[in-house]
């Protein structure tokens, strides 16, 4: 599974708040979700964004709420995947659940800017920043974590459980 | 190696003898809850799964409180969806408007969470039963729809950072105040993924509702939980509302903790969180020079009885600043019901505060109370990020019930002392 595209960079503790503003919540469309994704922001960023942008951040991404509407806008405004140099803890078991790739990198995360193209496998946790020519290695997905996104997402995963006739636990 | 309490209470989910940090465990869940904001989508992924019928109709809360009453027409269609899925699957903890107030304020109060319980809630403040001894953690919704399915919730268990509060409190200084100066101390990623104990001399004496701001607040510095051992305060709080049995664990004499922090709390002044973090926490005194144009004493931090004494206390035969608004919202009917028994909600009044039906109203910018660009709250809930409670140009000073009231009649962030 590959990633490649053009990198969006955002700073630390960006928190869901930001990535969606709680008077976006009356709905749970998700297109209507992308249209106000980082709308206080990033007001370029839903009209801008293309299918396989990489959004690149710094520490404790999507910080604060537990909302899933804000890895949901992200991953259906396009974005293939994100890198951060860390992610706060409910964003994270949000974005493997729903099947939006993270990975965790300080090194890519200081060398890439805004634009960059860069490309991920996300098998191999390697980033390649084609622009500059460098490549970086992500901390790798735990493996019950990786079943998941490779499931796309906890409720293929626990649907293809019950298809077996298995038990979830 | 021994374990805390969190690594026990998971321990006693997972049908294992015992658990470290990092392991990952599956989990069973002893109350499932969702909002009127995460509830939607996690319909969507319980009728995805295709089950026939929720784990336990009595092991899920569903309650509409962040856009409810409803506060437009999209949010008038994810409260009746909502509903009608409570209908639908015969769970036995939905409220109504008129019953329904703050999910983690009667939670507690209805007695549906004790010691020793797993919580697992759509929504980041969940936390706030670690209060009772209890494990309570945020989860998205996609979690919440699985659990509503399967009554199971994977989880790696936490490193837990000790945290002793030690010593008496000065005058005005509440679980509000502990909490955020601890925020400042830890960063607003300074416990992500852990656990946080709260104990110590100073915390051993604190009321329930003070043990619950504090819990609440974990989050905020990125903890999976906040947790307190569970003692006679909190069995005389749990004997009142459940008849079920509380399990109390204590950690191990040899249990291990990432972090130990030790917090002299005689040193600390009543706390101010400057916009736009709850980690930007400074004393009251440095924000004196702060106008406001709203005041907002409520929500699932300090929308509470014993919250809202503090304020009516400092607000008694005073009025609100010209010009201010001061919107209070009790956290539950029964919050609102004793306080006009008392008096409270009279002295409110009189002092030219607003009253508005429990819900979270506008601690998350939904109603009742959102800013316009440039205006300045001082607000008792948990956080001050860049539009939160409206224009992202607004500002918001997360501070205790006691300095909110203080502050409504000074039209100024300020102490009760000053007035």
């Amino acid at each position: 599974m590959k990633a490649e595209g053009r990198v969006w960079k955002f700073g630390d503790n960006i928190d869901t708040d930001v990535i969606i503003p709680a008077r976006f919540l009356n709905v749970s469309d998700k297109k209507q979700l992308a249209r106000n994704c980082f709308a206080d922001l990033r007001p370029d960023f839903s009209g801008g964004v293309s299918k396989g942008d990489i959004l690149v951040a710094g520490s404790n991404f999507g910080c604060g709420s537990s909302r899933e509407h804000a890895p949901l806008a992200i991953k259906e405004s396009g974005i293939s995947v994100i890198i951060a140099k860390s992610f706060a803890r409910i964003f994270y078991r949000n974005a493997f659940n729903i099947g939006l790739p993270i990975l965790e990198s300080k090194e890519a995360v200081d060398s890439v800017e805004e634009k960059d193209n860069i490309s991920v496998d996300l098998a191999t946790g390697e980033i390649t920043n084609k622009d500059k020519s460098l490549v970086f290695s992500a901390q790798p997905i735990p493996d019950f974590m990786r079943e998941i996104i490779t499931a796309g997402g906890l409720v293929n995963y626990i649907k293809a459980i019950d298809e077996k006739g298995g038990v979830y636990h | 190696m021994g374990m805390t309490i969190t690594e026990k209470i998971l321990a006693s989910h997972s049908g294992v003898e015992s658990v470290k940090p990092g392991d990952l465990l599956q989990c069973r869940v002893d109350m499932a809850l969702a909002n009127d904001v995460t509830a939607p989508l996690a319909i969507k992924v319980f009728e995805d799964i295709g089950r026939d019928r929720v784990f336990d109709q009595g092991k899920v809360a569903l309650v509409p409180d962040h856009f409810v009453p409803n506060k437009d027409i999209p949010s008038a269609r994810q409260a009746r969806m909502m509903r009608e899925f409570a209908t639908r699957y015969g769970i036995k903890n939905y409220f109504e408007v008129g019953e329904m107030g703050i999910e983690h304020v009667i939670l507690p109060e209805k007695g549906l969470v004790i010691p020793g319980d797993v919580v697992i809630g759509a929504d980041s403040h969940t936390c706030t039963y670690g209060a009772l001894g209890a494990f309570s953690t945020g989860v998205g919704s996609t979690d919440l729809g699985v659990i509503m399915a399967t009554g199971k919730v994977w989880l790696k268990v936490p490193p837990t950072i000790k945290v002793r509060f030690e010593g008496g409190v000065l005058p005005w200084v509440g679980g509000k105040d502990l909490i955020l100066y601890l925020l400042g101390l830890l960063g607003v990623e300074g416990a992500n993924y852990c656990a946080i104990e709260f104990s110590g001399s100073a915390v051993k004496h604190l009321s329930m509702d003070n043990r619950f701001t504090m819990a609440n607040m974990a989050i905020e510095c990125g903890a999976k939980n906040g947790i307190f051992k569970a003692d006679e305060i909190t069995m005389q709080y749990v004997k009142e509302r459940s008849s079920r049995k509380p399990v109390i664990w204590e950690n191990d004499p040899d249990a291990g903790y990432k972090k130990e922090v030790n917090i002299d709390v005689s040193q600390i002044e009543p706390q101010v969180a400057f916009p736009h973090s709850p980690d930007n926490a400074r004393p009251v005194s440095e924000g004196k020079h702060i106008k406001l144009d709203q005041v907002f004493i409520g929500s699932c931090t300090n929308g509470r009885l014993e919250d809202l004494h503090k304020a009516a206390d400092i607000l008694r035969g005073r009025t609100i600043a010209k010009g201010l608004r001061l919107i209070v919202i009790p956290g539950s009917p029964l919050i609102y019901r004793e306080a006009i028994k008392e008096g409270i909600i009279e002295t409110f009044l009189d002092a030219g505060a607003t009253i508005g039906p429990p819900t979270c109203g506008p601690c998350l910018g939904g109603h009742m109370g959102v800013l316009a660009d440039g205006e300045r709250c001082a607000s008792t809930s948990n956080r001050n990020f860049i539009g939160r409670m409206g224009d992202p140009a607004s500002e918001v000073y997360l501070v205790n019930p006691a300095v909110a009231a203080a502050s409504a009649v000074l039209g100024r962030i300020g102490l009760p002392d000053e007035l």
